[in-house]
């Protein structure tokens, strides 16, 4: 039994800290958050693919680190609790993720590259603005390798270079993936103010894109799961990070601030809040370690190892990052507090990729099967 | 990371794994075991079990052999509870026994001492309680008022026991019993207690069996009237009784592997087997989040459980992950029974194992889960025990710490 990360993972994760201490302070999250006219940290992005995370899990014939899911949620994990504004999920758990599992051996050779040098930057585009995107619910599509539709909210939609979009093949046609280059002809970028400003999105309108199918025909809404079920894992860890940054955040301010003649950290009304979220934190920890696992040795029950992560790490933050405020009392309401910083990235963390009611659905569902067909 | 165990682990596994084979039969569906917690019959079957694991080498896995165990570690200990829980056998009732007097008497018995009882208790021929809750001192143990008076000046005089203990699990079956008292209520409150073990069957003795709110009685009130104790049988200086009650509670079994019942898995199948006004129970959104939450609290329990394991398998201390999984899951189990019966709708309330589904578990889950959240560690201790050691907060302004026991207020 060894359910923990080895020594260089360890390693790496120290180099991570060490690193985004230093780049991503709050001060520097703050100036992406005051800058409506900036999508992310530019010379933050450069220095973390110089360093080679951003290609952590691009194999080495393509220019990557050649490392594993359990590196990749290790380097995550610290992301979160720093908050680090930039487009790293997007283009590497996401747009990487997808060219890995669906691209062509051209496709591979033409973005992977790239992606690992962080010259260009992916994401993907599915939702079609308010409610659950689904299945029958998808409009835009591909008609003679032109694309047409609106995509509202994507994530990193400004500051990437390409996307991979989920649309119909032809009117009524399956639903399938594309690459759609962002700076080609038909397509029109606004971004969209969110509830986390530090991390950027875009309404994406296509008017007659050039539109590249990526992994086969029809496969489009079974691959757009298959991304996002390997992507939760690693976002599993950013909200853990930030839980757990919301936890040591509020126990330092109980510690040192003082009413009724003690530290409010001695009153068991915050004592209790706080070991709560301790134990939402550590059961979030365990199910996102699992999930590491599952990723790096591609587990037959990935999925559910995956979307248990989800709910838990989604869960454990965003409780830790509201009763960070509670224990910071009226300071914690203000814009100058970084708490609030915290609480807009675990709500905007629970709803990307689908929000945490449809997760929990989905892991019932997968659950169900599991035991259906008599596996334990 | 790896969820396999190691060479060694793996051999010590399969070791107990066909031991269990031979001398216990395999659990399997609407199999139970005959005896039930609080039946009189459980008492023998479980010495004969205890010493057949004595015969077979599995018993006290991770104590010393001159004192008849297996010299091990924590880690085989777990990796054989996990396998026995596999098997048709007695309900626990040596874990005081193993997990907490006999780790007391190792450190702070006499040699003649431990050779005496540690192989007796382990062979199954001695059961032990633990005297420490009081009426007046519960979650704050140190409030406790059993007196210990010398019997004359000399050094090695006798002591004589006065006073009253509560919530002593298996007092009315329990041989010898360990014993926290107060020697000295001039005494600030945790530095005037001495600690003792005795014979049960002493003269002066008194269990009373306590009626829980599920109607069985597995623990007990004791009163002590001039119970006679050689101070030989004092573990520890005279007044050191609260370092001796740490030791004690600091042994406090790693949790076995047992799961409590209803889990995740049973409210999973009820659901699965229940039909609503609107269709499958299984099919309704509320009660498919819930299922999501339960899942998670279970899966994140199991998982912490692997991580425990991995910090022994590297000879480790364990951190503080017994509070986190008992704070959870003692809870949880609360929960559940009161979803399950809910989901029975108006037959929800019938205890009768014939007619409410899964032999009543979840009506009998309902009336044992509050004792769940308060034995060992109620849920607002292990708070306590999260804030300050591992959060590092503060310690509640105290004052009773300082004072003279005598001086403390106590309220009625």
């Amino acid at each position: 039994m060894n359910f923990d990360f080895s020594e260089e993972q360890y390693l790496l994760r120290d180099q991570a800290k060490k690193f985004l201490n230093d780049r991503a302070p709050p001060a520097a999250v703050r100036a992406v958050l005051e800058d409506d006219a900036t999508s992310h940290d530019h010379g933050l992005w450069r220095d973390m693919a110089r360093l080679g995370w951003v290609g952590t899990t691009i194999p080495e014939e393509y220019g990557g680190a050649g490392l594993n899911g359990e590196d990749l949620c290790v380097i995550a994990e610290e992301l979160g609790r720093t908050l680090a504004p930039t487009p790293f999920s997007s283009s590497v758990y996401l747009a990487t993720e997808a060219l890995l599992m669906a691209g062509s051996e051209l496709q591979k050779q033409d973005y992977l590259p790239d992606l690992a040098a962080g010259a260009r930057i992916g994401c993907m585009a599915v939702a079609e603005g308010i409610g659950v995107a689904h299945a029958t619910s998808i409009q835009t599509s591909v008609n003679d390798g032109m694309m047409t539709g609106k995509k509202l909210p994507v994530a990193d939609g400004d500051a990437a270079d390409f996307a991979i979009v989920l649309a119909k093949q032809g009117a009524v046609g399956d639903l399938s993936l594309f690459l759609v280059d962002l700076d080609g002809d038909g397509v029109h970028r606004t971004p969209v103010e969110m509830i986390d400003p530090t991390r950027s999105h875009a309404e994406i309108t296509f008017e007659g894109a050039a539109a590249e199918p990526l992994g086969a025909p029809g496969d489009g809404w079974s691959l757009t799961q298959a991304i996002f079920d390997r992507a939760a894992i690693p976002m599993a860890f950013e909200q853990v990070g930030g839980a757990q940054a919301c936890l040591d955040m509020a126990t330092e301010y109980a510690k040192n601030r003082f009413a009724f003649g003690r530290a409010i950290g001695s009153f068991q009304a915050i004592k209790h809040k706080l070991a709560d979220i301790y134990v939402a934190t550590e059961l979030a920890r365990a199910n996102a370690y699992y999930g590491a696992w599952a990723l790096a040795n591609d587990a037959p029950d990935l999925p559910t190892a995956a979307a248990a992560a989800r709910v838990a790490a989604g869960e454990a933050y965003n409780l830790a990052a509201r009763e960070n405020i509670q224990t910071h009392g009226g300071m914690g309401f203000t814009w100058e507090f970084d708490c609030h910083m915290y609480y807009r990235r675990a709500k905007l963390l629970s709803l990307a990729l689908g929000g945490e009611r449809r997760w929990k659905d989905r892991l019932v569902s997968l659950l169900e099967t599991r035991n259906s067909s008599g596996e334990e | 990371m790896d969820f396999n165990d190691s060479p060694q682990e793996a051999a010590f596994r399969a070791e107990a794994r066909a031991w269990l084979e031979d001398n216990a039969e395999r659990k399997g569906p609407g199999k139970v075991y005959r005896y039930k917690r609080g039946e009189p019959e459980l008492i023998p079957a479980a010495r004969a079990w205890e010493e057949r694991k004595f015969e077979g080498g599995f018993s006290g896995i991770s104590l010393p052999r001159e004192y008849g165990g297996r010299g091990e570690t924590r880690l085989q200990q777990i990796i054989f509870a996990e396998e026995e829980a596999d098997y048709l056998i007695p309900p626990a009732v040596f874990s005081i026994s193993h997990g907490m007097a006999v780790p007391t008497l190792l450190t702070y018995a006499t040699e003649e001492q431990k050779q005496r009882y540690v192989p007796a208790t382990l062979r199954g021929d001695e059961i032990w309680c633990q005297m420490f809750s009081e009426p007046a001192g519960g979650s704050d143990l140190a409030g406790l008022r059993t007196r210990s008076v010398r019997d004359g000046d000399a050094d090695d005089a006798d002591w004589i026991i006065n006073g009253h203990k509560i919530w002593t699990s298996g007092a009315h079956y329990a041989d010898m019993a360990i014993l926290v008292t107060r020697s000295d209520p001039d005494a600030p409150k945790h530095k005037g207690l001495t600690y003792f073990f005795f014979d049960m069957k002493s003269p002066g003795i008194e269990v009373r069996p306590i009626r829980q709110i599920s109607g069985y009685s597995n623990f007990n009130e004791v009163f002590m009237t001039d119970l006679r104790i050689p101070d030989a049988q004092r573990l520890g200086d005279v007044g050191q009784g609260w370092q001796v009650a740490i030791t004690t509670l600091m042994n406090e079994r790693v949790s076995s592997g047992v799961r409590p019942a209803p889990d995740f898995e049973d409210i999973f199948d009820l659901v699965r087997m229940t039909e609503l006004e609107n269709g499958p129970a299984i099919a309704d959104g509320a009660i498919r989040e819930k299922l999501a939450d339960w899942y998670i609290k279970a899966q994140g329990v199991k998982l912490i459980r692997a991580r425990l394991m991995t910090a022994l398998s590297r000879g480790e201390r364990p951190g503080p992950e017994n509070s986190v999984s008992k704070l959870v899951s003692a809870f949880r189990r609360q929960e559940i029974a009161h979803f399950g019966m809910d989901l029975l709708d108006m037959g929800g309330g019938m205890v009768d194992p014939d007619l409410a589904p899964m032999r009543a578990m979840y009506q009998q889950a309902l009336l044992d889960a509050p004792g769940g959240r308060i034995a060992a560690g109620s849920d607002e201790i292990l708070r306590n025990i999260i804030s300050e050691r591992v959060l590092g907060l503060p310690p509640d302004i105290r004052v009773d710490k300082e004072l003279p026991f005598d001086e403390l207020p106590s309220g009625r």
